[in-house]
């Protein structure tokens, strides 16, 4: 048995979660994303939400970045497992 | 020799340019765009003086914004006159991965470049070791450790401007050409560009850079068709092949331990200041901190400055004999100059604020607080820097709603900014509310004053908001807006760049505003102390007749005399004429005085006002504006003119109204046509009028 990791949108990690960038599903969006750092191959961790829900705090390569949910959603993530 | 400062945002690059040019700056504007353009001399170790430029911050050579685009313009057009000779890239030590990557970009323009590595002292507090010697060879470039805000190593950054190489001997990062072989060959051989790299940019960009000509626009388009050029995919290999080059960059070069944000004094921070409850909570009382600043602090120097005007008055009549000349000096000018000069502290105290906020890190916390808030009423978190930024003036505000990249979202920003109440209208809402609310405590604590105040405040901003919606639903458009926006590490303000931010403002205020005001004084003066001439024959003979001379003192007759005379001088007949306009609105001929003047600039009411009634009563010199107006009495019922209904229904008025030339001058610009810009004037000044009609008929 392997271990297997499922391939998520990153805004279905929960917040305080880390996943690794595995892919973009918006071209236009990922160019902009990846300039500020988002590179598939990276850690990027689901920091917070906004008080009003939208938009969410993602830490990348060391610093905090900010997006909208919808954004987030275009960034497909697996999520780190748990150190044990 | 000139040398350009370019770095991302938020990496100190303002602070090093301070520290480089101390007060030797001037702040300009880019040719034929409305860019400020910094610029400063230094001295160097061995002497010599160079010009050094501070271009916008930005992210990448492929801009995002118009701001972003002028470092494209000025780095690829070697016939820019700001085009620099050497070009020192300023990068954040703690955030180096992302920094580096705009370095790349730059280096290989091959232009002779040094790089910057600022903040080392915070670098050392989260022990990131940089070997600079082993960086700096496999770049190519000199890299020089700096703290700007602790003055660190600046002496060795300018000993390297001199040793820089006059040629760029920098390494290749990636391999430019591979990216479209034949695409940058052919652009390099027919637009005549010596380097790939800016060749594969045009290829990019053309379309966005003023100095191409349009056939050498459609040029490179067709050599992008004829070798079925895909603009995105190339952009998406490039960056990913210079972060390669940076992560094998860094793994030799920098020992850091990986960084959790939550722990760090940031995250704790934000875990506060953008809590759920807290975030608010705090966001408001900030808000409230500043407008009590701006009443409580401002007094004392305020009534300095007023005690000042009076004794240069006083001073001044002594030394000029009486007559015309001296009329038009101390009822004209220094009357006009004085009413405004007195708001200088107060509009110190909110550039302050406004600098402190965009220092410490926390005005990209409120566009997270109020991305969504914003959006629902077709504005972007991003506006909020704008319609904050218009506390303080709209005209700089409006040009900032640029790094906002949705369209849509950015004309609704341009097109509401406006309303919020500026610094000029500080002078006219502080006065009238002076002249009509207490100066009292509620509930001990807050100043009657500091509160109504905040509400006009509120006010406008209300008006911006239902704006906003009314026209996210008028305007159409298929663009998608987005929100990508650094959250940066929480600083202490720098209070060196704090304090020169308010000195520039302050300065311009004092130099442009008072230009206009010196000028609209005389004109003033002059229309209001002469008139047609037989009407003014008239009343000077009715005056000298025996009728009014037996029966009057001459006291009396002489402020009978002068006030009767300013209602038949030319502003007076002017003012009488739009009179039955706004009396329902309960303003009187004078107000539609300086309603008029006012159109030039909002903060002429006050100057408007003070030479209106120094003409009016001329052998009242040493009393202030406000005591003066709050004298006034309607000369037929007697009443105060400046009651609760006509003071608020005054400032309403001016909350709403579009009074101000080089606001309808900045958004002509900025959206390139009358359209906008007249929409605006209209729907302002009508919601003004009814605004203003309504308050006063409900407060009467």
């Amino acid at each position: 048995m392997g271990l297997f990791v499922l391939a998520m949108k990153l805004t279905a990690l929960k917040p305080g979660k880390s996943g690794i960038i595995k892919d973009f599903t918006d071209l236009n969006l990922s160019i902009k994303l990846m300039e500020m750092g988002c590179l598939p191959g990276e850690q990027i961790t689901y920091e917070r939400v906004a008080p009003l829900g939208d938009p969410i705090a993602v830490s990348i390569a060391g610093y905090q970045l900010s997006i909208r949910k919808a954004e987030a959603a275009t960034i497909i993530v697996e999520e780190v497992p748990p150190l044990f | 020799m000139k040398v350009a400062l370019v770095g991302n945002p938020n990496t100190g690059k303002s602070t090093l340019f301070n520290s480089l040019t101390g007060l030797n700056q001037k702040i300009g504007n880019f040719p034929g765009i409305t860019v400020d353009k910094k610029t400063g001399t230094c001295k160097l170790p061995d002497g010599a003086l160079i010009e050094v430029i501070d271009l916008p911050g930005c992210y990448s050579l492929y801009p995002k914004s118009k701001d972003e685009a002028i470092v494209l313009e000025v780095l690829t057009n070697s016939n820019n006159p700001s085009h620099p000779d050497l070009i020192i890239v300023v990068a954040d030590a703690t955030n180096l991965k992302r920094n580096l990557l705009l370095f790349t970009q730059v280096a290989d323009l091959k232009i002779p470049v040094i790089l910057a590595l600022n903040m080392t002292d915070a670098a050392r507090k989260e022990q990131i070791l940089i070997d600079i010697d082993k960086m700096s060879q496999k770049l190519g470039v000199q890299v020089i450790p700096i703290s700007a805000r602790r003055n660190e190593n600046i002496e060795l950054l300018k000993q390297a401007i001199v040793d820089a190489p006059k040629i760029a001997l920098q390494q290749e990062s990636i391999a430019v050409s591979t990216l479209a072989p034949q695409l940058i060959s052919q652009i390099k051989q027919d637009i005549r560009i010596k380097e790939d790299y800016v060749a594969l940019l045009l290829a990019h960009q053309h379309e966005n850079l003023a100095y191409l000509t349009v056939d050498e626009s459609n040029h490179i388009e067709s050599l992008e068709q004829a070798n079925a050029f895909q603009p995105q995919p190339a952009q998406t290999k490039e960056t990913i092949a210079r972060y390669d080059f940076i992560s094998n960059l860094l793994k030799e070069a920098v020992q850091q331990k990986p960084k959790v944000i939550s722990d760090t004094p940031s995250g704790k921070i934000d875990r506060i200041l953008t809590h759920k409850v807290w975030g608010f909570v705090s966001f408001l009382a900030i808000l409230l901190l500043i407008f009590q600043a701006i009443f409580a602090w401002a007094e004392y120097p305020m009534g300095l400055i007023e005690n000042f005007f009076a004794w240069l008055d006083e001073v001044g009549r002594q030394l000029v004999p009486a007559g015309l000349l001296a009329d038009l000096l101390f009822d004209g000018i220094l009357a006009g100059l004085g009413g405004v000069l007195v708001f200088i502290p107060q509009i110190a105290i909110l550039f302050g604020f406004i600098a402190i906020l965009e220092d410490t890190g926390y005005m990209a916390r409120i566009t997270f607080l109020m991305d969504k808030i914003m959006r629902k009423v077709g504005l972007n978190g991003k506006s909020v820097v704008p319609m904050i930024g218009g506390l303080a003036c709209a005209v700089p505000s409006i040009m900032a709603a640029r790094n906002i990249e949705s369209w849509k979202d950015r004309i609704i920003t341009i097109m509401v900014t406006p309303l919020i109440s500026c610094a000029a209208r500080l002078p006219v809402y502080t006065l009238l509310i002076s002249l009509v609310v207490p100066n009292d405590k509620l509930w001990g604590f807050f100043n009657l004053q500091g509160l109504a105040l905040m509400g006009m405040y509120l006010v406008g901003t209300l008006g911006a908001i239902v704006v906003a919606w009314v026209m996210k639903k008028i305007i159409k458009t298929k663009e998608r807006s987005y929100f990508i926006l650094e959250l940066p590490v929480y600083r202490m303000p720098r209070w060196k760049n704090v304090g020169l931010t308010m000195y520039e403002k302050v300065k311009t205020f004092v130099l442009q505003v008072g230009k206009v005001i010196i000028a609209m004084s005389i004109v003033l003066w002059v229309l209001a102390t002469y008139g047609p001439p037989e009407r003014m024959e008239k009343i000077e003979e009715k005056y000298q007749s025996a009728q009014y001379t037996q029966q009057y003192d001459e006291e009396e007759l002489q402020i009978m005399e002068s006030s009767e005379k300013l209602e038949n001088s030319y502003v007076g007949v002017l003012g009488k004429f739009i009179e039955p306009v706004i009396r329902p609105l309960g303003f009187d001929w004078k107000i539609g005085i300086a309603l008029i003047t006012s159109f030039a600039a909002r903060e002429v009411f006050v100057g408007t006002m003070a030479t209106i009634y120094s003409v009016a009563e001329p052998e009242d010199d040493t009393s202030s504006i406000r005591e003066k107006m709050s004298n006034a009495r309607d000369s037929v019922t007697g009443a105060p003119i400046y009651t609760v209904a006509t003071a608020f229904s005054l400032m309403i008025f001016y909350a709403f109204a579009m009074q101000c030339m080089s606001t309808v001058a900045v958004v002509y610009r900025e959206t390139k046509s009358w359209k906008w810009p007249l929409i605006q004037l209209a729907y302002m000044t009508g919601m003004a009028y009814l605004a203003s009609l309504l308050v006063y008929q409900l407060l009467k």
